[in-house]
């Protein structure tokens, strides 16, 4: 990926120059873009800032408050609260995505007859419309009628109430979230495997290593970087998960599975506190961001002691 | 990777069988719920193929006068906010390979990173000042925000790994920067325009969180009417997992028969997003 866009941009950077005329730029091709892009993008994003220091409710008159819906944040139980869901709902659908598709991605590397078309079925529920997902999968957690509990009496586990209890509604909804992304951390860790050259394989297989030891000192340590990448993307998405949790609990019961983005759902179009809905917004943004940056921090670390341990 | 001939090949199956069984189980629980009566769908043990079978939820689905607005309306603005993102977006993958301004990624980057709320509350204002509101336009606008940043993304892909010597050799025989993109580097790209197409097609389709707030009675698209569905009537199952089914539906039917473009196109938004 890196080679080819490097190469790319030296021709880009060589070819121009020997040409005595200076042909007119790329920029026609940009600007209708760019004029969209500043419409639905930056004006919204800078207008969002505004109103986050403003006293901006529907149907009255609007104030400016500077930080004060800020400071309210801390205060607010029901944020604090979300937070926290937050938190542990993006961990376990951050990890188990991973180890499912990673094994997964292990599996599609192989060759084998119909994979092609395997592959089209496995990543069949990150592409399928979320809210018929979340739908069907609300008929299969119910209590008396659902196909979950019969699967488990099935092997002699009591039955549970999924997401209709406070204590396993966000385990119930991370595994759709996992059911549903798996096959995204499978598509890039897949991409990383194609890129392993065989040589270590045959090297291993000499010296009598099992299929474990591969996998564990060969395989993993060169798709590493991949991983990350899925890890960060994984963490993106499901931080603002939105569409599975609404339709199947609207952040219920009670507010037990109310994550930032769904508190700043009823903020911004219940209550229509739309000054501190923009606030609460403001807040998400830059928690993604650091999550992220966190992330990519830890990725450089992991690169400079595997460099440093080789040497 | 070799595996031990018999032993490994049947291994290989299990675990192809245990990693693709969850989705295929699901869609076919989720078939089997649309096609049976109530007393099959209440019934416990639960009935995997009923004895008869009821079509009629899927007739019931198509034939309420609503389902064709909604289906409608789902077309409508997923094609026009595709088409509208196709044509500014196409040149605008073009122009930042051709300048290899790869910081202006940045913006799609933090669009990728915004929660979709975050874009409705102004927009939302907006729209109210505008009076737009009871129409579609609110929607095809906002679901700009999704289908715009996919394109750009994956054509700047294709356009980067497209050769460069034939656009040249064009531009010194005096044809115009616009003539080459559209003769000599357009239909190179064909694949790529298939890819973002196919991929902003299924996430403007899909798109539920700006439906909600934004569609009246008259507006909502698919997505959103069969969320309706679920608070009124939760205890017909059949209609409601056909209505699912029919939602979900075009997207499944997409997936297995261009998964090989699909697959191409999130790696690379994917790989590229690191």
């Amino acid at each position: 990926m890196s080679a080819t866009s490097e190469a790319g941009s030296v021709a880009a950077k060589t070819a121009p120059p020997e040409r005595e005329w200076r042909p007119p730029s790329y920029w026609p091709f940009v600007v209708p873009a760019l004029v969209v892009v500043l419409a639905v993008i930056v004006f919204p994003w800078v207008f969002t800032i505004w109103m986050s220091l403003n006293q901006w409710k529907v149907g009255s008159p609007t104030t400016f408050v500077g930080l004060a819906n800020y400071l309210r944040l801390p205060n607010d139980p029901r944020f604090v609260e979300a937070v926290g869901h937050t938190v542990v709902y993006t961990a376990l659908s951050v990890l188990l995505p991973l180890i499912f598709g990673t094994f997964a991605a292990v599996v599609f590397h192989a060759n084998f007859p119909g994979r092609g078309f395997l592959r089209g079925v496995f990543i069949m529920p990150m592409m399928a419309t979320p809210v018929a997902i979340a739908l069907v999968w609300t008929m299969m957690f119910h209590p008396q009628l659902g196909v979950l509990n019969y699967l488990l009496s099935l092997v002699g586990l009591p039955a549970q109430l999924w997401v209709f209890h406070p204590a396993t509604v966000i385990p119930s909804l991370v595994l759709v979230e996992t059911w549903q992304w798996t096959p995204l951390v499978m598509l890039i860790v897949l991409g990383g495997l194609a890129a392993i050259p065989i040589e270590p394989y045959e090297s291993a297989q000499i010296d009598g290593a099992s299929f474990w030891q591969m996998f564990r000192y060969i395989t993993l340590p060169l798709i590493t970087p991949f991983l990350f990448i899925a890890a960060m993307i994984r963490m993106i998405d499901a931080v603002k998960s939105f569409d599975i949790i609404f339709a199947i609990t609207q952040g219920g019961p009670g507010s037990a599975s109310e994550t930032i983005n769904l508190y700043l759902y009823s903020v911004a179009f219940i209550y229509y506190d739309l000054g501190y809905g923009s606030a609460i917004a403001v807040v998400f943004f830059i928690l993604i961001v650091l999550l992220a940056a966190v992330l990519l921090y830890l990725r450089q670390r992991t690169l400079w002691t595997e460099i440093g341990g080789g040497a | 990777m070799s595996f031990r001939p018999i032993i490994g090949k049947i291994g290989l199956w299990l675990a192809i069988l245990v990693v693709v069984s969850p989705a295929i189980l699901f869609f076919l629980w989720m078939a089997s719920l649309s096609i049976k009566f109530e007393i099959d769908n209440a019934s416990y043990p639960p009935v995997f193929i009923p004895e008869r079978f009821a079509w009629k939820n899927y007739a019931d689905v198509l034939a309420s006068n609503r389902f064709l607005t909604y289906f409608l309306n789902s077309f409508l603005v997923t094609g026009t906010a595709t088409l509208l993102a196709m044509l500014v977006g196409v040149p605008a993958g073009y122009g930042i390979a051709r300048m290899a301004a790869h910081k202006s990624a940045v913006v799609i980057l933090i669009a990728r990173i915004t929660p979709g709320l975050s874009y409705l509350i102004p927009l939302f204002l907006l729209f109210q000042w505008l009076g737009l509101l009871g129409t579609l336009w609110p929607q095809i606008i906002i679901h700009l925000v999704v289908t715009v940043p996919i394109v750009i993304w994956i054509m700047i892909g294709y356009f980067e790994t497209t050769p460069l010597e034939l656009e040249e050799a064009a531009l010194i025989d005096g044809a115009t920067r616009w003539q080459v993109f559209r003769h000599v580097a357009l239909p190179i790209a064909r694949p790529g325009l298939a890819v973002a197409f196919i991929l902003a097609v299924i996430f403007s389709w899909n798109n539920f969180v700006f439906g909600i707030v934004l569609a009246g009675r008259e507006t909502r698209t698919l997505p959103v009417a069969v969320y309706n569905m679920i608070s009124f009537d939760q205890l017909s199952w059949g209609p409601l997992a056909a209505a699912a089914l029919i939602v979900t539906f075009p997207v499944l039917l997409l997936t297995v028969f261009a998964q090989r473009q699909i697959v191409a196109g999130l790696t690379a938004g994917a790989v590229k997003g690191g």
